[in-house]
């Protein structure tokens, strides 16, 4: 469905990528771990089209998108939640998820995709009238990939969706991402949790300073006593 | 003094807020969109000045037909300063952005006073005044009132109730976030400054009732517009509502008081100790 081919990019005279090629299928669900500053958020910006890519290709379902701005990206059926949420905070729960189907085959299906967002996080519905910013952390992140959701999108890319969560909120998390899953979507994650996401993940990356180091199934990926080590501290 | 004569003031005030603040949301709104102040704002409206003047005294046109038109000139400075002027240098530094907007303001004095002459013009519009209880209200403030409270409540309906107006107060907020929604920036950049500019047609139009056009029109009221915006927290589009009755009440009452000028040098030493004490404007949120 997406393949990244020997993307390189970076901001200014910084390269963060180098060479990254990664591939997700559709109906799949791929996690990309890493230290901190590994270049994993800049390789979702470069799929959605934030960061500009200097070389390499970027194909979706046999289109390629190389060079495509962001608000290009997302008519193709690719909706990225980006790290620290990025919601609104001025808008409405309601008026958010209506940002979230700006597009106008999106805004068609307004009142379908809008039910299924609230049947998957039914406290959006409670709040809908509520200023984002007053939401609790937890709730912005549902609110985020509500958003995401509400244009249609057939890949979802998470930044980090536990970032800045209590552990308990951060287990239920997984959990909605684990629902969101059931319901047909593919899914690109990145996550410092890297021993909660490889249970929810078909298959991993690992970026190191600007390159994929190693790459395979989940619980193979658990088992290598490099990983275990640096990244679950075990 | 006779209170009689407070009242009269504070009524006038009120008249004259509500145009202010037509030019006030409409400068903001373009701030609070692309972060970028319009220096050469209040000289745009002076175009607009021009172009209904001309509608009106050189071709004959009514007003009813002249003031939509005006509206639809504006919208298209709008558009045109933002495709020429600040599209060009949107990620440049903000001082280079600010001299931009400033050099355009004296691009537009130098090319009025070339084409027109320094030469006040005025529509004469001959309108009658009601009186209410001893106090005479003119209808060339009442109209310009009425029809700038209208178009307020317009730009609060569009704001919350369209997609893009939702979109442009969005960006306002996140620039990014809302491209990642599929809107494409630049156009909603262009329709804020079509707004914006329609905004700035439309007090051209109100203010052509009560005051002449001169090339240097924009020093009559551009400061006292970004005064308005700042003392409302830049942005703040209720904020501006509020600081505009607020420095015209100032203004009327302090005029009546003392006079005019002193009524202006109030307001200026007002707007001064609010910024001291609330630098981020009336309604800034404390954090
Ligand atoms: N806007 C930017 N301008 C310049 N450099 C940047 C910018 N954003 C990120 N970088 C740099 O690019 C590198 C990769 O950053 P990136 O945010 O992609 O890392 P990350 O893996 O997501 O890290 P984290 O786990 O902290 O979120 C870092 O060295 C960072 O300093
Ligand atoms: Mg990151």
């Amino acid at each position: 469905m997406l393949e990244v081919r020997r993307v390189t990019a970076g901001y200014g005279a910084f390269t963060a990528l180098w060479d990254v090629s990664l591939t997700v299928a559709a109906g799949e669900a791929v996690a990309v771990v890493g230290p901190n500053g590994a270049g994993k958020t800049t390789l979702m910006r470069v799929i959605s089209g934030l960061v500009p890519s200097r070389g390499g290709e970027l194909v979706f379902e046999g289109t390629p998108l190389t060079g495509r701005r962001a608000h290009q990206i997302v008519a193709h059926g690719i909706a990225h939640v980006p790290e620290g949420r990025r919601i609104f905070p001025g808008l409405t729960v309601a008026e958010n998820l209506k940002m979230g189907a700006f597009l106008p085959p999106a805004r068609r299906a307004y009142r379908q995709s809008l039910e299924r967002v609230y049947g998957l996080f039914p406290v959006l519905a409670e709040r809908r009238a509520q200023r984002a910013g007053s939401l609790s952390g937890g709730e912005q992140q549902m609110l985020a990939i509500g958003r995401a959701l509400m244009s249609r999108p057939k890949l979802i890319l998470l930044d980090e969706p536990s970032m800045g969560l209590a552990p308990v909120m951060v287990f239920r998390l997984f959990d909605l991402i684990r629902r969101v899953r059931a319901e047909g979507y593919t899914i690109l994650v990145v996550e410092q949790n890297v021993r909660q996401v490889l249970k929810l993940v078909d298959r991993a990356y690992l970026l190191e300073v600007g390159r994929i180091r190693m790459e395979g199934r989940a619980e193979l990926l658990s088992e290598q006593d490099f990983v275990r080590k640096a990244y679950m501290g075990l | 003094m006779d209170p009689i004569f407070l009242v009269e003031a504070a009524i006038n005030g009120i008249l004259l807020g509500g145009v202010l603040a037509v030019l006030a949301l409409g400068l903001n709104l373009i701030f609070g969109v692309l972060d970028i102040v319009w220096i050469a704002y209040v000289d745009l409206v002076m175009l607009a000045m021009y172009a209904f003047y001309f509608m009106v005294q050189g071709h004959g046109w009514s007003v009813w037909v002249a003031g939509p038109a005006t509206l639809v000139v504006g919208a298209l400075l709008g558009i045109a300063v933002h495709l020429l002027i600040i599209s060009p240098i949107l990620t440049s530094a903000p001082i280079n952005q600010l001299l931009a907007t400033g050099g355009l303001l004296f691009f537009l004095q130098s090319f009025a006073t070339f084409l027109w002459t320094t030469d006040h013009r005025s529509v004469r519009l001959s309108l009658p005044s009601v009186e209410i209880g001893g106090i005479f209200l003119p209808f060339t403030r009442v109209i310009p009132f009425a029809i700038s409270i209208l178009a307020m409540l317009a730009l609060y309906l569009f704001l919350r109730h369209t997609y893009i107006g939702t979109a442009i107060r969005a960006v306002s907020q996140d620039r990014d976030a809302m491209a990642l929604m599929g809107a494409n920036p630049q156009r909603v950049y262009v329709v804020t400054s079509a707004v914006g500019g329609a905004m700035a047609g439309l007090a051209a139009t109100l203010l052509s009732f009560q005051y002449s056009v001169h090339p240097f029109f924009g020093g009559q009221f551009g400061p006292l517009t970004f005064m308005i915006c700042v003392l409302g927290g830049l942005g703040n589009m209720v904020g501006a509502f509020v600081a505009s009755f607020v420095m015209s009440e100032i203004i009327a009452i302090g005029g009546v008081m003392f006079s005019t000028e002193m009524g202006y040098v109030i307001a200026f030493v007002v707007f001064i100790v609010v910024m001291f004490a609330r630098p981020g404007g009336i309604l800034a949120r404390r954090e």
